[in-house]
């Protein structure tokens, strides 16, 4: 009888190439996600090296980054953005890599497309030059992140060289109340255990309540992983992963489909494995999470208030908690539910699938944005945005005065047009509240998008559970706790 | 990769937590396609006032921390976005060493791969470092790769830990990309394997 093994462990052993004497691993790497802004100086390294790619068709790229959401039969207007983009096509064409550009149908943010294409699949190991490739271990795939320098490596090798990371479970258990999604599930866990508090590890997300989830609240729970300073986050496939799967374009097809499965279902940790550390949130008492600082784990219940500096168990928390209320203008013991907002931001690769539109839109049904608030949707692929389009959610979001523009990482990190405004407040269903993330002087207040919905008809941060009326309730509950 | 072995320098320090590379190298420099240049961007909207000049407030703009090659700051050092630019800009900007309680992973891989030394020091000797700055001592330090000793004025002395891979990589100034290359028999076995198992699609 073989050593009981964890998850991580049976996708990183199989992978493992070559183990270095008393050192790091060379690990085979199955996909390669590629994208316009991180990619171009790996390139141009292959190019001074005389290397080429060693697998084009275990790559794949993508432009989201920089691109507009606006009309798309308009050029782009940033030159220095266009520049990035005609780079990746170029790139893309003389390596001979497949990319899914602007005009394709099939564009979109790579942490959306990647699942939605059933290139993402189980047991993979999945690298993008992009911190939020955590994303993908939702299907109970490796995957995270890597620098410019391990793009390069990764396409001139097929393989990168990796310290194997420790490993921290994390059980959700219990019941999610109504209006509680799988974005406060994450926002709750990155509140106690802190930005850095999953550094070096890489999660495995279990328990009752996980595999109640989505595929698309699993998502977004792996893809803020990173945000708890974890290597990945993983989930085991189970049912949903298979359903979720079956007959997308790049997933095994007929007898290959089957042989699938059965391998994927022997992907989950054995009985007695053993983690470095572990953890448990019952999340049957989660109320919905926001972001009061500037940082992910600077969180708190949207009934609860922002801390007061002296609070703070050291100096250096004492000073982080008075830069972070001074830049988001926020007084000490405020309370959060009432606070003024001027922008609704609904998107990015932790949620802008079609689940969380639709979540937000059963919010928004029947309803008007409140004047003087400027609210969009973002959707994260195209395919996202004509599914949306189909089932009429983009009237329902267009009649209540939200924009409805094309797919991108747009206002997540505001590389393109879609900014904040210094001073400008934001309810945003993004990943990070950093300083200047969103735009200079912008302030970011993470949360799930009926949270964002709510704050968008009511112009301030709200209690969505408040917002639904009890007498809707029961009508509401399935869309309302969508991302369960 | 420049090789790293001993760095004597000036030593600037940034006594804040969870500095993100958001602000290390803000995303509106990330459209440039070269690997150069970012100096000037470095911690730009913590360094520069509205109209582009200076901001005497930000540590870094110090008049004794000009010209500083080695950079003291608090724990969690690198977090968030995995842009390689932040270490290309401390690098531009002319920095050679990292000192931090802890780094964030990928920061850490990335600043390992362009030869900027990450090193980890104990909390108390960062705090030491800090007090120093604070008095006012010019603080100019040796971080020497080789023996993973840091030492500086008024006695300082502090060993760091750096994993063997990542030490023999720096000290030699390797090529990592190449050093793989020499593995390709395995795996191209590797590979093989796989497609007869069909694993590999």
């Amino acid at each position: 009888m073989s050593e009981p093994r964890t998850l991580f462990r049976k996708i990183w052993d199989p992978h493992v190439v070559h183990a270095m004497p008393g050192g790091p691993a060379l690990l085979y790497i199955d996909l390669h996600l590629v994208h316009e802004v991180t990619s171009p100086q790996a390139f141009e390294g292959l190019r001074l090296a005389g290397r080429r790619v060693r697998r084009p068709e275990r790559t794949l790229a993508t432009v989201d980054h920089n691109v507009p959401t606006g009309d798309r039969n308009l050029p782009i207007a940033d030159p220095i953005a266009a520049q990035q983009v005609r780079t990746l096509t170029g790139n893309a064409r003389a390596f001979g890599l497949p990319l899914f550009d602007l005009d394709s149908p099939d564009q979109g943010i790579v942490h959306v497309i990647g699942p939605e294409l059933g290139a993402t699949q189980p047991g993979m190991t999945i690298v993008c030059g992009d911190s939020h490739t955590s994303t993908h271990g939702a299907f109970g795939a490796l995957a995270f992140g890597i620098g410019t320098s391990e793009v390069e490596h990764v396409l001139a090798t097929q393989c990168l060289v990796q310290q194997r990371p420790r490993t921290m479970e994390v059980r959700f258990e219990g019941a999610l109340p109504f209006g509680v999604t799988a974005k406060d599930m994450i926002l709750a866990l990155i509140g106690r255990i802190g930005t850095d508090g999953a550094s070096g590890h890489v999660l495995e997300y279990r328990g009752s309540a996980v595999r109640e989830l989505s595929m698309e609240g699993r998502m977004t729970i792996c893809n803020m992983s990173i945000e708890a300073g974890a290597r990945a986050g993983l989930i085991a496939p189970d049912d949903t992963t298979f359903e979720y799967l079956e007959g997308r374009p790049r997933a095994p097809k007929g007898v290959e489909w089957d042989a699938a499965v059965e391998r994927w279902r022997a992907l989950a940790t054995d009985p007695g494995a053993t983690f470095d550390r572990t953890i448990t949130i019952d999340v049957s008492s989660l109320a919905p999470q926001v972001t009061w600082g500037t940082n992910p784990g600077m969180v708190a219940d949207i009934t609860g208030r922002v801390p007061v500096p002296s609070s703070g168990d050291s100096a250096d928390a004492r000073g982080a908690l008075e830069r972070a209320l001074d830049y988001m203008g926020l007084e000490p013991g405020e309370s959060l539910q009432g606070l003024k907002i001027d922008r609704v931001f609904v998107g990015s690769c932790t949620n802008a699938r079609l689940e969380d539109l639709r979540a937000a839109a059963s919010v928004i049904r029947g309803r008007k944005v409140a004047k003087g608030v400027r609210a969009m949707v973002v959707p994260g692929s195209q395919r996202v945005k004509s599914a949306a389009e189909a089932e009429g959610l983009d009237e329902v979001f267009l009649s209540a005065g939200f924009e409805w523009r094309n797919s991108g990482c747009s206002m997540c990190l505001g590389m393109n047009d879609d900014v904040l405004g210094s001073g400008e407040r934001c309810a945003s269903t993004s990943n990070r509240n950093f300083e200047g993330r969103q735009g200079k002087g912008g302030r970011t207040h993470l949360m799930s998008p009926v949270m964002a919905a709510a704050a968008a008809i009511e112009g301030r941060l709200v209690d969505v559970r408040q917002l639904v009326a009890a007498g809707d309730r029961q009508g509401e509950r399935t869309t309302v706790s969508a991302g369960r | 990769m420049q090789p790293f072995t001993v760095h004597t320098g000036i030593t600037a320090t940034l006594p804040r937590v969870n500095v993100d590379t958001d602000q290390i190298i803000p995303k509106q420099f990330l459209k440039r396609i070269e690997r150069t240049g970012f100096g000037k961007h470095l911690f730009h909207d913590w360094r520069y006032l509205p109209d582009g000049t200076p901001d005497p407030a930000f540590e870094l703009n110090a008049p004794n921390m000009l010209g500083a090659t080695i950079l003291v700051a608090g724990p969690n050092f690198g977090c968030g976005s995995s842009r390689e630019h932040a270490p290309w800009a401390l690098g531009d900007y002319g920095f050679r060493v990292v000192i931090a309680p802890s780094f964030a992973d990928i920061f850490y891989n990335n600043c390992c791969q362009n030869g900027l030394l990450p090193v980890r020091l104990e909390d108390s000797a960062v705090r030491k470092l800090f007090a120093m700055a604070e008095r006012g001592v010019a603080l100019e330090l040796t971080v020497d790769l080789r023996i993973n000793r840091v030492t500086g004025p008024e006695g300082f002395r502090a060993d760091f830990d750096t994993d063997p891979y990542r030490r023999h990589m720096l000290l030699e100034g390797l090529d990592e990309i190449g050093q793989t290359l020499r593995q390709e028999l395995r795996i191209a076995a590797y590979e093989r394997r796989m497609e007869a198992l069909g694993r590999l699609v």
